[in-house]
């Protein structure tokens, strides 16, 4: 039965993408439903996944689900080839998850829904393909597909300077995606025979001279480095995000920034053992950059969801930084837990900043205040999200920052040392924040309409702080479903 | 048949001159009867002189005559009928084939 | 019961669960369910001390693999000593007295479930704490503990003040956590392993000394500066005295602060592996003492009184585990780790006790400025009564409890004698500021008679617990008398029993100190024979000092928090200016490079092609002029072109002087064309 699984959860949303297309533009509800549905049905089988490929697969290391491959493009090689472990089937969870919320928390959409809706099908088809596909020229397609409908997403549905950050967001991807492509080609035109199947590349590629795979690491390294974001690539993301409606930021913050790290994971870090080795100390210290930099930066910002979106670079930092300590399996498995906990908490921010929009119409920090006189559940929730966000044990960010910390000490004392700063500057910008919209004067005069959170909301973001709390209390079920993978990940490094 | 041949090319620089600087249609017309009868005189000049066994110059002659007679049918009618629209016959005034 | 000892922090947790998601709209219940769960823990607690005093202090482990895979495991388990079978009675006793005196000082608090729902997070934290057997699992509680102190001191968040001490509280703390957490790497890295027992096997073996050691034991030791609020990070106790008093009773206290303090006695092996770690240990205990009490001396909030005398005897107790680790280190077994632990836990009842009774005073005059109360005490009986009874323990006098514990740490000194004369200082400052406190506020003439007239005796919910507290602070301290040889000494130790036996003359010094701070108290403050005001006129520059509090908030504002705080706008400006500046500068000129190009292309290119175009249309605009329509220029023109052709077979010179020649009549001719008007209108006249 797990033939085509992989296929299924990647086409299922491009399904009803087609199938909304054919419906009626005024049936608001008939569509959010049939959207619900058709990324529904991808999240249970992607949890479903998960789940089993914890109880069977998880102490191997091999590729499983395996479809293909099967010829594609013979003229190039390139073939339809997808496969999954360990570190990819916890992002299709994630993603599966975070697009199904992402659709629940867009209901309120009632501008063009037909093609939100459709948009957000395809760009679901997109980022599962990236989590699933094993042949380079599938790779780069689906990570130009997705592209696409991130682009009107952003720049139909935002907010008033849409089309600025949707240009920046599509142009500055693009510009990465273009150094991919070289490095692709490079890849392909060296190989013997051509092959664009990254199975066989991770044999091959080592092979290539000194210089040539530095060179390859730096092109891929600047594409994904540009999704991460990287520090200095970051500013497109504070635009798209603050400008993206609600469920894009979501998704963006949510599965598109992980689609950089995965690549590095899948893709650069196997691929080019010595370039890795080569340029561990650089990317570790981009991470410490990105860490206190993006704090400091969070720190000075008025805009909530700009806060936000800041503390995505500065938590994305811990990503880089673990990358830098390739040589511990800690440090990666650190990385990924960050990965899925960020997907959880910055996703689940960006929900709460929503509904907040929605009821109060800005997003201005300092417009709010006491707050959680009025509004109790939303507060606690906001509270309990900016805890796990600052890494507050009992939550996933504390655990993946410590497995960050204690994985790359072996490697960067000192940059680890600084990093750890990281925390309590993350603690001062999230403090601030709380303190000045929940606490404090309640001004009832202007804020007396506001609306405490409907079930609706409240489900959405339940199970994102269901989940960040229990795999802050019991990690080791995602701990050991990436464990195999990241002990061959690293014995392929240490190549 | 020097002599011959000086009075057709008098007659026929005669005839060129009166082409190329009358203005009356007829009047060129004229001008070239007389270059048609130059070359005719010069046909029949050569065949005398040259070939006397056969005689397609002379043959040519009266062609050339039989032709010019049709030509100036044709023409005395183009001339006609530029009378009729310029109401004249000023070689000058008809230039409707410039630019 | 001792196997299951770890269930002791999941009732409150289960307390928290059931107030939090089911019972929270009926609030008798949830404050029921908190203290009946916080009780249960403490019928628990006695129940292990029981098991563990018939054990004679073996330990207990027991634990669980929480990540397993990763270059050390990381655990959840339970270690039960003697120390922690302490720790979780002194926990629950003051926890369950505090949630007790809770209902009737929260009374009418319109967030009461909670309020209990926090106290009950606040003790599973502190009880996981304790009993962790790790640092890992430690570390977890601790910051579990960071946060509900700031849920708590931030509970009234409606007064700025209030968020603004959770959150300075919070931040400080973490800045101590940041030591704490290089400390557990700098473990990770170079021991393998984070449970207590796996390390102190590698520090008592020698594979972990020099400086490693040192420098793991001072980092963890940020970890203590932090949450016992030991210099220089103790800025934030005073300001957390916004939350609600129980609250400070319990957090700021008894317990919480004790963090800190139980984390050196716990690690207590690292720190007697280096005697750097403890040096530093021992003087910033003995500077933080000093601090505090100097503070503490001219501050008129009573509450404020309070937490400082908290840094100080936190300090006190610091400096003593510090200084037997430095004796330790050197050879010597002292007293200082039995009179850290034991101070550690008579103050914990007396600090508590004073808390609560200055809660119900508060409750009573709702005031917090010594300035406004006074001659309290003839309508606050139980009150003034108990919490005499704990300053006279503070102060150290014969026979309370803090007499005993006070007079350990004076033993501990010994060999020291910078720290003992300090310490003697301190102890002397102790008990001024204490009676200055109790005399201002229960003795003497009213100074505000509208509160005083409105002052009552607090309820039995919270005149109950202090009265319990009060029995605690006489009597606990007998557990440690000097001359039990089986007391606390041969309970708590770390090592090897330490019995040190009565220091009589110390005991004497120590009472006359304690007894001069009370009469110097009782002659500026009761007698007023003295002016105070007179005296901080005296001393203008130490007054100011220490009613400044050392300016402490100032510089630390303008050497920290202001340079934070201006670089993140300078890196806010940074960032949206160069950073993102670099990028849209990239667009912008990649937008003018294709100007650029359009330009080149519209101008050049397309400009070449017209260009052509245009040249051919002059050319031919020229030549045009030759097909002048009139024939007989054309047959001009061939004739010409035939004598040409004749001229070119005869004599090329002459043909080209002819073409010349040809080419001038031409142009010339063409010249006057250009220039004169056509004559005759091109328009052909139909008819006629």
């Amino acid at each position: 039965m797990y033939d085509y699984v992989l296929s299924s959860i990647i086409f299922l949303p491009l399904a009803g993408f087609l199938v909304i297309l054919f419906l009626p533009k005024n049936n608001f509800n008939l569509i959010r439903w049939v959207a619900s549905i058709f990324s529904f049905v991808p999240m249970v089988i992607s949890f479903y996944l998960i789940y089993d490929y914890f109880i069977v697969y998880s102490g191997s290391a091999d590729m499983v689900y395996i479809e293909g491959p099967f010829k594609w493009i013979s003229v190039i090689n390139a073939e339809y080839f997808l496969g999954a472990d360990g570190i990819s089937v916890p992002l299709l969870a994630l993603t599966g998850l975070l697009s199904f919320l992402s659709i629940i928390a867009s209901f309120n959409i009632v501008n063009r829904v037909k093609e939100y809706f459709a948009f957000f099908l395809l760009l679901e088809t997109g980022m599962m393909g990236v989590f699933c596909a094993l042949d380079f020229f599938l790779f780069y397609v689906f990570w130009e597909v997705m592209l696409v409908p991130m682009y009107f997403l952003i720049g139909v549905w935002g907010g008033p300077r849409k089309e600025y950050a949707a240009i920046k967001f599509f142009l500055y991807t693009l510009f990465g995606s273009i150094f991919m492509l070289v490095a692709i080609l490079v890849l392909y035109f060296t190989s013997e025979p051509h092959t664009l199947n990254m199975l066989t590349l991770i044999q091959t590629a080592p092979g290539l001279g000194h210089s040539l795979q530095l060179f390859c690491f730096a092109f891929l390294f600047v594409a994904f480095a540009i999704k991460v974001p990287v520090w200095p690539f970051h500013t497109w993301l504070p635009d798209a995000h603050v400008e993206a409606p609600t469920a894009v930021s979501v998704i963006l913050a949510g599965v598109l920034l992980k689609m950089g790290t995965y690549g590095m994971l899948r893709i650069s870090w196997p691929m080019f053992p010595e370039a890795t080795r080569f340029f561990a100390i650089p990317v570790a210290l981009l991470g410490l950059i990105a860490i206190i930099y993006g704090a400091l930066v969070s720190m000075a910002q008025k805009d909530l969801k700009k806060l936000v979106a800041y503390s995505s670079v500065s938590h994305m930092g811990y990503c880089m930084l673990a990358l830098g300590a390739w040589g511990s399996v800690t440090a990666l498995a650190g990385c990924m837990f960050q990965m899925v906990s960020h997907g959880l908490i910055t996703g689940a921010l960006f929900l709460m900043v929503g509904v907040l929009y929605d009821r109060a119409h800005t997003r201005e920090i300092a417009a709010f205040g006491g707050l959680g006189v009025k509004l109790p559940i939303f507060t606690g929730l906001m509270v309990l999200f900016s805890m796990a966000s600052l890494g507050l044990p009992g939550m996933s960010g504390f655990i993946s920052e410590f497995m960050v910390f204690i994985g790359s000490f072996s490697s960067f004392k000192l940059i680890t040392a600084l990093a750890v700063l990281g925390v309590v500057l993350t603690a001062g910008y999230m403090l601030r924040m709380v303190q000045r919209i929940f606490l404090g004067e309640f001004n009832m005069a202007k804020w007396g309409g506001l609306a405490e959170m409907n079930a609706r909301e409240i489900l959405m973001v339940a199970p994102l702080a269901a989940l960040t709390v229990a795999i802050g209390v019991y990690p080791s079920p995602l701990s050991n479903v990436m464990k195999a993978t990241l002990e061959n990940l690293v014995n392929l490094v240490a190549r | 048949m020097l002599q011959y041949l000086a009075l057709s090319a008098i007659l026929f620089a005669i005839g060129i001159f009166g082409v190329l600087t009358r203005r009356n249609a007829v009047g060129i017309l004229m001008s070239l009867e007389l270059m048609f009868n130059a070359a005719n005189i010069n046909l029949v000049v050569f065949n005398r002189f040259v070939g006397p066994d056969n005689l397609t110059g002379q043959i040519f002659a009266l062609f050339v005559v039989v032709v010019a007679a049709a030509e100036a049918v044709v023409g005395l009618a183009i001339v006609l009928l530029l009378y009729r629209n310029w109401r004249g016959i000023d070689i000058d005034r008809i230039n409707i084939m410039k630019w | 019961m001792l196997e299951y000892a770890y269930l002791i922090p999941l009732y409150p947790l289960l307390a928290f669960v059931l107030i939090i998601f089911f019972t929270r709209w009926k609030e008798r219940l949830s404050s029921a369910i908190a203290i009946l769960l916080v009780l249960l823990a403490f019928v628990h607690s006695v129940f292990v001390l029981v098991a563990m005093l018939g054990r004679h202090g073996a330990p207990v482990e027991l634990s669980t693999p929480f990540i397993d895979h990763l270059i050390i495991k990381l655990e959840l388990g339970m270690w039960i000593d003697a120390l922690t079978a302490v720790m979780l009675l002194v926990v629950t006793i003051v926890s369950s007295c505090v949630q007790i005196y809770s209902l009737g000082y929260m009374h009418n608090d319109p967030r009461w479930s909670r309020y209990f729902a926090y106290l009950s997070l606040f003790t599973f934290s502190m009880l996981g704490l304790v009993i962790a057997n790790n640092f890992f699992m430690i570390f977890i509680f601790w910051e579990l503990v960071g946060l509900t102190s700031y849920l708590l001191i931030g509970f009234w968040f409606e007064k700025k003040t209030a968020s603004d001490a959770g959150k300075k509280a919070f931040i400080t703390t973490r800045i101590g956590d940041l030591g704490f957490i290089v400390g557990i790497l700098i473990l990770t890295f170079y021991v393998g392993t984070l449970n207590y027992q796996e390390i102190f096997e590698k520090v008592t073996s020698g594979t972990l000394s020099g400086g490693i050691l040192a420098a793991a034991g001072i980092f963890i030791f940020c970890g203590a500066i932090g949450k016992s609020a030991q210099f220089p990070l103790h800025v934030w106790l005073p300001d957390a005295m916004e939350g609600p008093t129980p609250v400070s009773a319990l957090i700021h206290a008894a317990t919480m602060v004790a963090a800190g303090v139980y984390l050196v006695a716990r690690a207590m092996t690292l720190f007697a592996g280096s005697a750097t770690a403890s040096m530093v240990v021992a003087v910033i205990g003995l500077i933080t003492s000093f601090l505090a009490a100097s503070i503490a001396l001219t501050q008129n909030d009573i509450k404020r009184i309070l937490a400082y005398s908290t840094v100080s005897q936190l300090g006190y107790m610091i400096m003593a585990l510090g200084l037997y680790g430095v004796d330790y280190a050197h050879g010597h077994h002292s007293a200082g780790y039995v009179a850290g632990t034991f101070h550690l836990m008579t103050h914990a009842f007396f600090k508590a006790l004073l808390f609560l009774g200055a809660g119900s005073v508060i409750h009573a005059v709702h005031t917090n400025d010594i300035n406004d109360m006074g001659g309290l005490s003839r309508k606050m009986k139980t009150t003034t009564i108990t919490f005499f009874i704990a300053s006279l323990s503070i102060a150290g006098i014969f026979p309370l409890s803090g007499f005993w514990s006070k007079d350990e740490i004076v033993a501990s000194t010994a060999g020291h004698p910078v720290f003992m004369v300090v310490t003697l200082l301190i102890a002397f400052m102790t008990a001024f500021y204490m009676f200055r406190l109790c005399f201002l506020t229960f003795t003497g003439e009213p100074r505000d008679k509208e509160r005083f007239e409105h002052a009552h005796e607090s309820p039995k919910s919270m005149t109950g617990p202090l009265t319990v507290l009060a029995f605690l602070s006489v009597f606990a301290g007998w557990v440690g008398l000097p001359w039990l040889h089986r007391g606390f000494s041969s309970f708590v130790y770390h090592d090897q029993v330490h019995h040190a036996g009565p220091h009589y003359i110390l005991m004497i010094i120590s009472t006359m100190v304690a007894v001069s701070g009370i009469g110097l108290a009782y002659t500026i403050y009761y007698k007023k024979v003295i002016s105070a005001d007179a005296l901080a006129r005296r001393f203008k520059v130490l007054y100011k000092l220490s009613f400044n509090k050392w300016y402490f908030d100032e510089i630390y504002d303008a050497i920290i928090i202001r340079p934070i705080l201006g670089s993140t706008r300078v890196l806010w400006w940074f960032d949206a200016n160069v950073v993102d500046g670099l990028v849209n500068l990239i667009g912008w000129l990649t937008v003018k490079w294709a100007d650029l190009k359009m330009w080149f292309d519209r101008y050049i290119i397309d400009g070449t092609v017209n260009g052509l175009g245009y040249l051919c249309m002059a050319g031919s605009w020229m030549v045009k002029f030759i097909q002048s329509g009139s024939v007989q220029f054309y047959t001009l023109v061939v004739i010409g072109g035939a004598i040409g052709a004749v001229l070119y077979r005869v004599t090329e010179v002459g043909f080209y002087f002819y073409l010349i020649g040809l080419i001038i009549v031409a142009l010339l001719s063409l010249l006057v064309k250009m220039t004169r008007p056509d004559r005759v209108g091109t328009e052909p006249n139909i008819e006629g």
